[in-house]
């Protein structure tokens, strides 16, 4: 464990999140031939979110996303401190459900759809970022962060089906089309904001630096396949982020039954498969 | 310091206008305008959003939407008029269900006339709604 790293995150993170998405909405606009927004505009949209009238529509809303933000960034801390890569993820799921929770507090119908979906989404995502866990022990020996991102073992020759489930879901975590089903940009007839509909002003600030956080720890777990050459791992994280940015403006956006069924046949034939052969692979000694 | 000037999100509600003035606000959005590059964005939603499009005239039946959501959004906020139905009910004034512009049941910051509004003046008034919102912001401060 080294927390040097994780309070470098802790501080570093909601720039270079938010800096990511700011790229993100200039690539976004430059693909569909408009000029885009500057690349700081993440931070004026939050300071403006955070000089706005607080309009609370229950109490429990603002601790719901306090946690939210606080176990977000623990997450990350963790996970870049070199911890525990379970606890990691499970501290990712738990503070997932308080932004679930947050949205069913306020007894709004629109947050109840954006809550059930992103429930869905958990259940889509978790088990390919689990299987990607277990494989990295396999392939390494070791839960901790630290030890996997410093093992000499190419992980991306050793995990690929892993990889490549993985970059499928992680659409879903970075809210991009075509899973962008819980809370979108661009669903206003189906669910106006889904989770966040209700959120307005500091909360919604919040709710925004948690998703920077969420960014940065995820494309940090990108990171782990490549950890045996620092500068192939940068170079492939923002090719990563590319590429997810690419999808993000050629998919429509899938129906919820369709998004579960695509993300858990990628997990369990890519995912499967890959566990299975370096299973083998360990066992005969290879490695 | 206020954020207002640099990210002014929209929301857009059509009272009863022909979808004229509604296409025209629309157009603002696609590449030719492309308001986003001053940072407006479409929320859709009225707690998210700072200056509320309206187009059309009032009516019977949508007063109490217009209400509504207007009385959803966080301050401060500022409604802008869109086309000339909004601002004044138009060739529509004189009909039995019109109640005229929406200076009628809101307070209306901005009138942008025209028949349908140019999407340049519409522009053009969301600017001006983005230097109404900061003076409310500053008297926000000092109710307090």
């Amino acid at each position: 464990m080294n927390l040097l790293y994780g309070l470098v995150y802790i501080i570093l993170a909601p720039v270079i999140g938010g800096i990511a998405i700011g790229l993100d909405r200039k690539v976004t606009a430059r693909m569909q031939g408009r000029v885009g927004p500057p690349v700081l505009q993440p931070f004026y949209d939050v300071l403006k979110l955070f000089e706005k009238e607080s309009a609370v529509v229950t109490r429990s809303q603002n601790f719901f996303v306090f946690a939210y933000l606080i176990f977000m960034a623990l997450t990350g801390f963790l996970f870049f401190s070199g911890g525990d890569l379970l606890l990691v993820i499970f501290a990712m799921t738990l503070s997932e459900i308080f932004l679930v929770l947050g949205a069913y507090s306020v007894n709004s119908p629109y947050s109840f759809i954006g809550a059930e979906r992103e429930l869905v989404q958990i259940m889509a995502f978790e088990p390919v970022i689990l299987l990607s866990a277990a494989g990295m022990y396999l392939a390494t020996g070791s839960f901790y962060v630290g030890s996997i991102a410093r093992s000499s073992n190419p992980l991306i020759l050793l995990l690929p089906g892993l990889f490549i489930a993985l970059l499928c879901v992680l659409t879903l975590k970075l809210r991009k089309s075509p899973f962008d089903l819980s809370t979108s940009h661009h669903a206003h007839q189906e669910l106006v904001k889904g989770v966040t509909t209700e959120f307005s002003g500091s909360t919604l600030g919040s709710i925004e630096i948690a998703h920077w956080y969420e960014t940065v720890m995820l494309l940090g777990f990108v990171y782990l396949f490549f950890g045996f050459s620092p500068l192939l791992a940068v170079a492939a994280v923002m090719l990563t982020y590319l590429l997810e940015i690419f999808i993000d403006n050629t998919f429509p956006r899938f129906k919820l039954d369709l998004a579960l069924k695509s993300s858990w046949a990628v997990t369990l034939i890519l995912g499967m498969a890959n566990m299975l052969v370096l299973w083998f692979y360990v066992k005969g000694g290879l490695l | 310091m206020p954020h207002f000037k640099k990210s002014p999100w929209i929301i857009h509600y059509d009272g009863s206008s022909c979808n004229g003035c509604d296409i025209e606000v629309l157009a603002c959005l696609t590449p030719h305008y492309d308001v986003e590059r001053f940072g407006i964005v479409n929320t859709g939603n009225p707690k998210h959003a700072d200056i509320l499009l309206i187009t059309g005239s009032i009516n019977e039946q949508n007063v109490q939407v217009v209400k509504n959501i207007y009385g959803q959004m966080p301050g401060p906020k500022a409604v802008v008029a869109i086309g000339i139905c909004a601002t004044s009910g138009g060739v529509f004034r004189e009909c039995y269900n019109v109640m005229g512009g929406v200076d009628k049941v809101l307070p209306v910051d901005v009138y942008v006339p025209g028949c349908a509004a140019r999407p340049e003046s519409i522009i053009d008034g969301i600017a001006k709604a983005i230097a109404i919102l900061e003076r409310k912001k500053k008297w926000m401060k000092v109710r307090k």
